[in-house]
């Protein structure tokens, strides 16, 4: 409610006229343009959707870029001819996605916090090479380490994500107690970590990948979960996003604090667990190629005629679901992601309320590079190889996933989920784009252009909300 | 063998306690300019000194070494006596000092709990923070302080002034402060809501919390301080009692730079002309 505005509803102003020495005071309508008319049902919309969304406490970008994505896919389902709208393809744009999603999950707290990490891509490059070279160089060959052993790919993972945070301790610390920009650090970064892959063993492909690793990259037949644990997982899921909901709900009523309607709780509920299940139907209706069903039978002992093997959910997409959770966690629910909110909100103010600001830098950044340790594990177990390429331009792809998934530059504002939708997003606009047969350039220069239409989208929402 | 006492045991009666708070021979210096130069203050358990002087006079730098935001150059600071050194606001806070600074020092984006508890969070037993728990003692807190105040769950930034020195001044008393310094508290304040803030000063003040009280305004000071101390380019003036001076002679200080002996009627006429 806006106090001072003297009972006039909007578009109304008060004109006071002077006659025969007595102020008279008359209500008129302001004169409206063709602009403010034409606009008048867009900011009802608009309007409209801010209070339902205040109602139901949900984050309405988040609600929009749903949308949007169910528009993408709808979209594309139809201008491909059904071609895009596949259990097969919903697979396939999934994994694609999640190495930029790990990211940028990572990448929020860093441009929250009013920094920048440019470095990822290569370092993303270098720990997969590193994960690479621990599993078919360093152990097996140098240390005679039998290839597929246990320990082998367990290894190799603790290796990329021990370089990973390495590199979070140098380039963080150097920004955050040396103080110098982080810009610049990780410019530095990027070239000195791209430099470093081809002196490692002289640029050469490392290839194959351990059997057991190979499964985080969600390639068939071993990448994925199959029908039963997909299941689980959804099921899983709804029960989570039920108990979340109700134990909140209920906490707020013990200390009396207002709470959502109850038809508030009921859509979020049903419309939660709708689209995990939704996700989790279209999962296990992707059956497994015919190829690889025929090699299944046969190692099993089955008749291959009429068999058909539902490939669920994809491995990478289940640690991208986890590593999101524990974001998402840290971000919200602990004292760290609350520091690093406070510091992209008023670095001086954080500071004198008594919060070591340097360490918590210094923390996003080593988890930047824990993150990208992990999702370069995932791209070499993806390519079933580690070579001197993987993540190059990565770092603008993970910072467009942010920045569209509502992170904003001036800092103090960003979620995980925004970021997961946000590379999603742009993972399905650029396979969407593939299968109706634009060309590369083009499909930079529609992304381009997403981005920022997204951007100055949100920018005129704040701003009128202001 | 001489029976005559020690002279030092005498000099120095058990009766008297040191001071809550003795800040002896602050310096501080922005590159070449002396901000604060060897200025010693001091204050009692509840007892309020205003801190007076015009715009660069170095009130604030001088109160910023209590509060950890700017460590001296050199000088000490004494806590009942204990020679104490402040790095960090964090050991302000730790020995008890709290801070009300004249931007109120809020995180824009984030809200009203949020901000009260920055630094000192509450967590459940998984050790996530309990933002129920936070908001409620907030509410209890600030409903108190300032019975409009209903937007707990929006960011700072879209609060009006008084919503948000409610905010300030209520984390600075929530956590059992000793040492309270409050710079330009009322600044930003409407009439209703100064009135409150000089209600919430004299509680304290009952309740044996020390308070610097720094403020341009010399009424408010009058009201309020036992003792002021003038400052004026960076450095002290001297230490008066409120009961030993009228506020022209108060002037004369912050102007002048004269205490009250030094300073001629015809001066003191000079100051309303």
């Amino acid at each position: 409610m806006k106090v001072g505005n003297f009972g006039l509803r909007p578009l109304e102003r008060v004109t006071m006229t002077q006659a025969n020495g007595e102020v008279q005071a008359a209500i008129t309508q302001a004169p409206q343009s063709a602009w403010t008319r034409g606009m008048r049902p867009i900011r009802a919309l608009s309007d409209g959707l801010k209070a339902g969304s205040r109602t139901m406490e949900v984050d309405l970008r988040l609600a929009g870029m749903i949308v949007a994505l169910v528009a993408i896919w709808i979209g594309f389902g139809w201008a491909s001819g059904g071609l895009f709208l596949t259990p097969r393809n919903f697979y396939d744009v999934s994994v694609q996605s999640v190495p930029v999603a790990i990211m940028a999950t990572g990448m929020v707290l860093i441009i929250v916090s009013r920094n920048i990490d440019l470095s990822v891509g290569s370092v993303m490059g270098l720990t997969a090479y590193v994960a690479a070279m621990t599993q078919r160089i360093w152990l097996t060959e140098d240390l005679h380490l039998a290839y597929g052993g246990f320990e082998i790919w367990i290894i190799a993972i603790l290796a990329a994500v021990a370089v990973g945070a390495l590199i979070g301790v140098i380039q963080g610390g150097l920004t955050a107690y040396i103080g110098i920009p982080s810009f610049v650090v990780t410019l530095a970064g990027l070239l000195i970590w791209r430099g470093v892959i081809f002196k490692i063993q002289q640029g050469q492909t490392i290839a194959p990948m351990d059997e057991t690793f190979a499964i985080f990259g969600g390639n068939l037949p071993q990448g994925s979960l199959g029908l039963w644990p997909t299941w689980i997982v959804g099921i899983l899921l709804c029960a989570g996003i039920v108990y979340a909901l109700i134990a909140s709900r209920r906490k707020r009523r013990e200390y009396g604090f207002p709470v959502r309607p109850q038809w508030a709780m009921a859509i979020l509920i049903v419309g939660g667990c709708a689209v995990v299940l939704g996700a989790i139907w279209a999962y296990n209706s992707y059956p497994l190629p015919l190829l690889l069903t025929r090699q299944y039978a046969v190692a099993h002992g089955l008749n291959p005629d009429g068999l058909v093997i539902s490939v669920g959910l994809a491995a990478p997409v289940l640690l991208l679901l986890g590593i999101g959770l524990v974001m998402g966690f840290l971000t919200t629910r602990r004292p760290f992601g609350r520091y690093v909110f406070a510091i992209g909100g008023n670095p001086d103010a954080a500071n004198l309320a008594g919060i070591n600001t340097k360490r918590t830098i210094l923390g996003t950044f080593v988890l930047m590079g824990v993150l990208c340790a992990l999702a370069g594990c995932i791209q070499a177990s993806r390519l079933d190889a580690g070579v001197t390429s993987t993540g190059t331009g990565y770092e603008l792809l993970v910072i467009a996933a942010a920045v569209l998934g509502g992170t904003s530059f001036s800092g103090g504002i960003g979620t995980i989920q925004g970021a997961v939708l946000g590379a999603v997003l742009m993972q399905s606009l650029k396979s969407g784009m593939v299968t109706i047969g634009l060309d590369s350039p083009m499909q930079d220069v529609a992304v381009g252009c997403v981005l920022v239409f997204a951007v100055g989208l949100d920018t005129i929402v704040h701003r009128r909300a202001k | 063998m001489s029976i005559a006492p020690n002279p030092d045991l005498v000099a120095a009666p058990a009766a008297v306690e040191p001071p809550l708070v003795e800040m002896r021979d602050i310096c501080v210096a922005f590159g070449g300019v002396h901000a604060v130069q060897d200025v010693t203050v001091d204050l009692r358990a509840g007892e309020v000194v205003g801190l007076v002087g015009g715009n660069g006079a170095g009130k604030t730098t001088l109160i910023r070494t209590l509060s950890g935001a700017r460590p001296g150059d050199s000088g000490q600071i004494f806590l009942s006596g204990r020679p104490v050194s402040i790095p960090d606001p964090r050991t302000a806070k730790a020995l008890g000092i709290e801070t009300i600074y004249q931007n109120l020092a809020l995180a824009e984006n984030v809200d009203a709990s949020a901000n009260f508890y920055l630094g000192r969070e509450l967590k459940s037993r998984l050790g996530s923070l309990d933002d129920t728990a936070m908001e409620s003692a907030t509410r209890k807190v600030l409903g108190r302080l300032n019975p409009n105040f209903k937007n707990f769950k929006t960011p700072v930034v879209s609060l009006s002034g008084g919503q948000r020195q409610s905010i300030a001044i209520g984390r600075a008393i929530h956590f059992n402060a000793r040492i309270l310094i409050m710079d330009e508290p009322t600044a930003a304040l409407g009439p209703a809501e100064t009135v409150q803030v000089r209600e919430v000063i004299k509680q304290l003040k009952s309740e044996g919390i020390g308070i610097f009280l720094i403020s341009h305004d010399i009424h408010d000071v009058f009201d309020l301080a036992d003792r002021i101390s003038v400052m004026l380019h960076g450095k002290l003036v001297g230490t008066v009692n409120k009961s030993d001076v009228t506020t022209d002679e108060v002037l004369a200080m912050i102007i002048m730079g004269k205490m009250p002996g030094e300073v001629t009627q015809k001066e003191l006429a000079q100051l309303h002309s």
